[in-house]
């Protein structure tokens, strides 16, 4: 039987966003920034938005496959696929599901995609009120758990008392992101610079390790990316992003209700990256370009750990600014700012930027970039991670 | 002084269009703890399900328990996200283990002050704090250092 793989079969060719906003400041309906996000991959790529035949996205987008098909003219929509989960795990999901239809003959040209304007809808950080808790929230919010990061922050207390790593690991996580945005034209908090005093004298959000520049903003905006397979990515203008290797899903019983999981010290990536650095046949040492979701820096120091690249007893002493930054950092993490600097484009920003690294254009550009590594969603289940290839890792 | 822990106002546990946890929230009227235990193989099980992960017996029954066990983590909010904790301050919710039955975790507010140091591993017990004014009435479980 042949090798079931998405190793190197079909690549990213084009990528679009939007304009990234703060909550509430977005002029544009969520749905036509969702139109315009997909106009704009397409046009990076070079292909006619009606060639379009697939949409993935995750997260619940109501940006609905059909509706967008039918505003694009498209032909004949051939996939639609939504990836389960109300976070962000399934930014890196959604891009491999497109790459799975794609390397299967099921769909051509898919589109993953998200968009998102918090300001028009619910916003993650503010509860629904509701007045009934039912499920597992009847045993969190009567206790004043509600949010994302009172939902994971317990999660991050344990980590960091079981390995000993100190709050300055989270800060230097933080001011790389920041550090990057600086740079970046579209980040929502260019001009913003963070130092550590800004840092350390900013309000708590959640004791003891959530301070406010922990936490990622919440924006308005939307982001698209186009897959296709690996012989029509040669044929196109751009530079391919190969897909190597996509990975999702959880640890054993990560859902487990009121907070009984097995493993809760967790990103929930532990039984993932190794499956994923198989398919890819690669190591977390090869990898180049290091992006990781943020929700909370907590997320992110788990997920380095959880995906091989970061050891829990050199957090301290490797998770320091000047190791994270670009060009010259030994792991330059989130390079376009991320979840907390750039955009809350609820990670897919991430991708875009895995992107423009491998292709050599990115503002904040690494030496090495021929291999970039995705991390979505810590702490939410089910959680996605892609890695990405130039055509030298073939 | 209020009598709960948090003020009024904070959304009320319900037992959900299916009832899973109904047993649960029936006990914490009475003042007493339980939780499901598989009649299969016999093993401790929380939060409710309607099946034993481990043996795939559909058959748990709820058992009362003693609300003792140790702080396996915490968390102390100051942001409120809820119009009723505008205004109120910092809190602490606690994930407790219950050591002597399979350690399962329970999550409550550690009762006393709101800026007390909290220690990992440190021992504590149930305590049941009524909302009998609510509509329906229900009862929470809390938690304090022993």
């Amino acid at each position: 039987m042949a090798e079931r793989t998405l190793r190197g079969k079909t690549a990213i060719v084009g990528i679009g966003e939007t304009t990234y906003y703060k909550h509430g400041q977005s002029p544009d309906s969520e749905f036509k920034l969702a139109l315009q996000a997909v106009v704009n991959a397409c046009k990076d790529a070079g292909i006619n938005p009606k060639e379009v035949d697939g949409f993935a996205s995750y997260g619940n987008d109501r940006s609905e496959a059909g509706r967008l098909a039918a505003a694009l003219g498209i032909n004949e929509l051939r996939f639609s696929n939504m990836f389960w989960g109300g976070g962000g795990g399934g930014v890196c999901g959604a891009v491999g599901n497109a790459a799975a239809a794609v390397a299967t003959g099921m769909a051509d040209c898919v589109v993953a995609f998200r968009s998102l304007a918090q300001g028009q809808y619910q916003r993650y950080g503010r509860s629904g009120g509701a007045p009934l808790a039912s499920g597992d929230d009847a045993f969190l919010f009567p206790y004043g758990i509600m949010s994302p990061a009172q939902r994971f922050a317990m999660k991050v207390t344990r980590f960091m008392h079981d390995h000993g790593i100190k709050q300055e690991a989270l800060r230097a996580i933080s001011l790389a992101c920041y550090h990057h945005a600086q740079n970046n034209p579209n980040a929502v908090m260019r001009g913003r610079p963070l130092t550590e005093e800004k840092y350390d004298s900013s309000r708590w959000i959640i004791e003891p390790f959530f301070h406010l520049y922990d936490c990622c903003q919440e924006n308005d905006g939307a982001a698209a990316v186009i897959v296709v397979s690996a012989e029509r990515a040669k044929e196109l203008k751009n530079k391919p992003a190969y897909i190597m290797a996509c990975a999702q899903g959880c640890d054993t019983r990560s859902a487990a209700p009121v907070h009984n999981m097995p493993n809760y010290p967790s990103s929930h990536f532990g039984q993932l990256a190794p499956r994923m650095y198989k398919m890819a046949k690669m190591a977390p040492s090869d990898m180049d370009i290091v992006q990781c979701y943020e929700n909370f820096t907590g997320g992110v120091l788990m997920s380095l750990v959880e995906h091989g690249l970061v050891k829990p007893e050199q957090a301290n002493e490797f998770l320091v600014k000047d190791n994270l930054i670009a060009p010259n950092g030994g792991m330059p993490l989130n390079t376009s700012g991320g979840n907390l600097a750039e955009c809350y484009m609820h990670g897919l920003e991430l991708v875009h930027e895995s992107v423009r690294q491998i292709r050599g254009v990115a503002i904040n550009q690494s030496q090495k970039h021929d291999t970039a590594i995705i991390m979505g969603g810590p702490m939410v289940t089910p959680v996605s991670s892609i890695i990405l290839g130039s055509e030298a890792t073939l | 002084m209020s009598s709960t822990y948090l003020p009024d106002g904070l959304p009320r546990p319900g037992t959900g269009p299916d009832g899973l946890s109904e047993p649960y929230w029936k006990g914490t009227r009475e003042s007493k703890l339980r939780i499901q235990k598989c009649k299969g193989c016999g093993s401790w099980q929380w939060g409710p399900e309607w099946i034993c992960h481990r043996c795939h017996s559909f058959d748990l029954e709820w058992v009362d328990i003693q609300g003792k066990g140790r702080i396996y983590s915490y968390e102390r909010p100051h942001h409120p996200v809820h119009s009723s904790l505008n205004g109120h301050g910092p809190y602490i919710v606690v994930l407790v283990e219950l050591p002597d039955y399979g350690n399962v975790r329970m999550v409550g507010n550690l009762l006393g002050d709101p800026l007390q140091t909290v220690t990992i591993g440190a021992a504590v017990e149930a305590v049941f704090e009524p909302h009998d004014s609510a509509d329906p009435p229900y009862t929470l479980v809390q938690w304090k250092l022993t």
